[in-house]
């Protein structure tokens, strides 16, 4: 962290990174979705944890999110300042050094790997250690400008939380971890080439092989359409196991009828129907995407919530 | 030249040195908490070596001290 910029007066108006220029590095939208998914993994689970351990597991799995989203900064800083929905992150808006985004992202990562370790086993640790690999390392510096898969395979990074929840708990991986990590993967492509579609200037300009880039428009509606239907049994599947119950099949049913019907309206458009009303149809299925995987993993905590009057649970 | 306090430095890196602090503290805090959780719900060993400590068992539970014993 060097003071060269506070006795920079070029500009005239020296700036120093303030504490949330850093908390930006740390991708806290993204943070969130694995603060939430990770702590139905955990408490989902059989086994209970006390809740200092569960506070430190949940805090621990956030920091490693957090190291691995300031790593992917610090890569993608010349992409991220061509994309509008990028550009103002700290490191390609100059708020924050490279190097700097560098180091917070290395420092959160290990700490974060080891404390997981020391607070709960050393399975969950190992877990959470291949995530920040896999989206620092194979997502964002090999995946990510090489090809137009790039978000299906990289989608498993941002599935990995609950997972690692159910693991701290329990010590083991299930089918019902399984399941709950094959979710949010089969979720993310189609959730993200929704927004694909109508951010398609971006990806573009940045020279990012998305689906829509590579392929075309209408391929990756298509691709959107298939990816929905494969979501489909991992969904309903998921409410079919031991953290499910009949409000998790009936939730899942509903929901994956509804995502189905939003793929098959973006399938049937062209893209002279979605300029015309703006990509409408495009941005509401992308919206609902995010209240599906929401509402998913709220129903299996609600499973868990409504056990202790003989309610949830098959 | 002296390094003071009221140094034009010093309130531009205000809210990152507070932040800073706060997290540490906090950090403290928490591992304090975890060491305490982990020492009173631990198992029954001996917290240097990790070696099962038959004086610590519940009674009846504890192996015999030999073969023949």
């Amino acid at each position: 962290m060097s003071d060269i910029r506070a006795y920079d007066d070029v500009t005239g108006t020296p700036y120093d990174a303030g504490f949330g220029d850093y908390v930006q590095l740390l991708k806290p939208r993204v943070m969130s979705l694995v603060v939430f998914t990770a702590l139905v993994g955990l408490l989902v689970a059989p086994v209970g944890l006390h809740p200092v351990e569960a506070f430190a597991a949940i805090l621990f799995i956030a920091l490693g999110a957090g190291g691995s989203g300031a790593l992917n900064m610090w890569w993608d800083a010349d992409i991220d300042a061509v994309m509008t929905r990028t550009k103002a992150r700290p490191v390609p808006s100059g708020r924050v050094q490279a190097g700097e985004a560098l180091a917070v992202g290395l420092a959160l990562s290990g700490i974060s790997v080891v404390m997981l370790g020391l607070a709960t086993n050393l399975l969950a640790a190992g877990l959470l250690a291949f995530t920040i690999f896999f989206y620092a390392v194979v997502y964002s510096m090999w995946l990510k400008r090489s090809t137009p898969q790039n978000i299906v395979i990289g989608g498993a990074a941002g599935a990995f939380p609950p997972m690692i929840g159910w693991v701290a708990a329990t010590g083991s991986v299930s089918v019902e971890a399984f399941l709950m990590f094959a979710l949010i993967f089969m979720w993310t492509p189609p959730h993200f080439w929704a927004l694909a579609l109508f951010m398609k200037e971006d990806y573009h300009a940045a020279g990012v092989p998305m689906l829509t880039v590579t392929h075309g428009r209408k391929a990756t509606r298509v691709h959107i359409l298939v990816y929905t239907l494969l979501l489909m049994p991992v969904g309903i599947g998921a409410a079919l196991t031991g953290i499910g119950g009949p409000l998790s099949l009936a939730v899942a049913v509903v929901l994956n009828l509804w995502f189905l019907v939003g793929a098959v309206r973006i399938w049937r458009r062209d893209e002279g129907q979605a300029e015309a009303d703006n990509y409408a149809t495009e941005k509401s299925v992308f919206r609902f995407s995010i209240l599906y995987l929401f509402l998913h993993f709220s129903a299996f905590l609600a499973e868990v919530a409504l056990k202790p009057f003989g309610l949830g649970g098959w | 030249m002296t390094f003071r306090p009221e140094h034009d430095l010093h309130r531009r890196r205000f809210s990152r040195n507070l932040g800073l602090g706060l997290t540490l503290v906090a950090f403290v805090a928490l591992v304090f908490a975890l060491t305490v959780v982990k020492v009173t719900r631990g198992d029954p060993m001996k917290g240097y070596d990790h070696v099962v400590d038959p004086q610590l068992m519940p009674t009846g539970q504890a192996e015999p001290a030999g073969a023949g014993g």
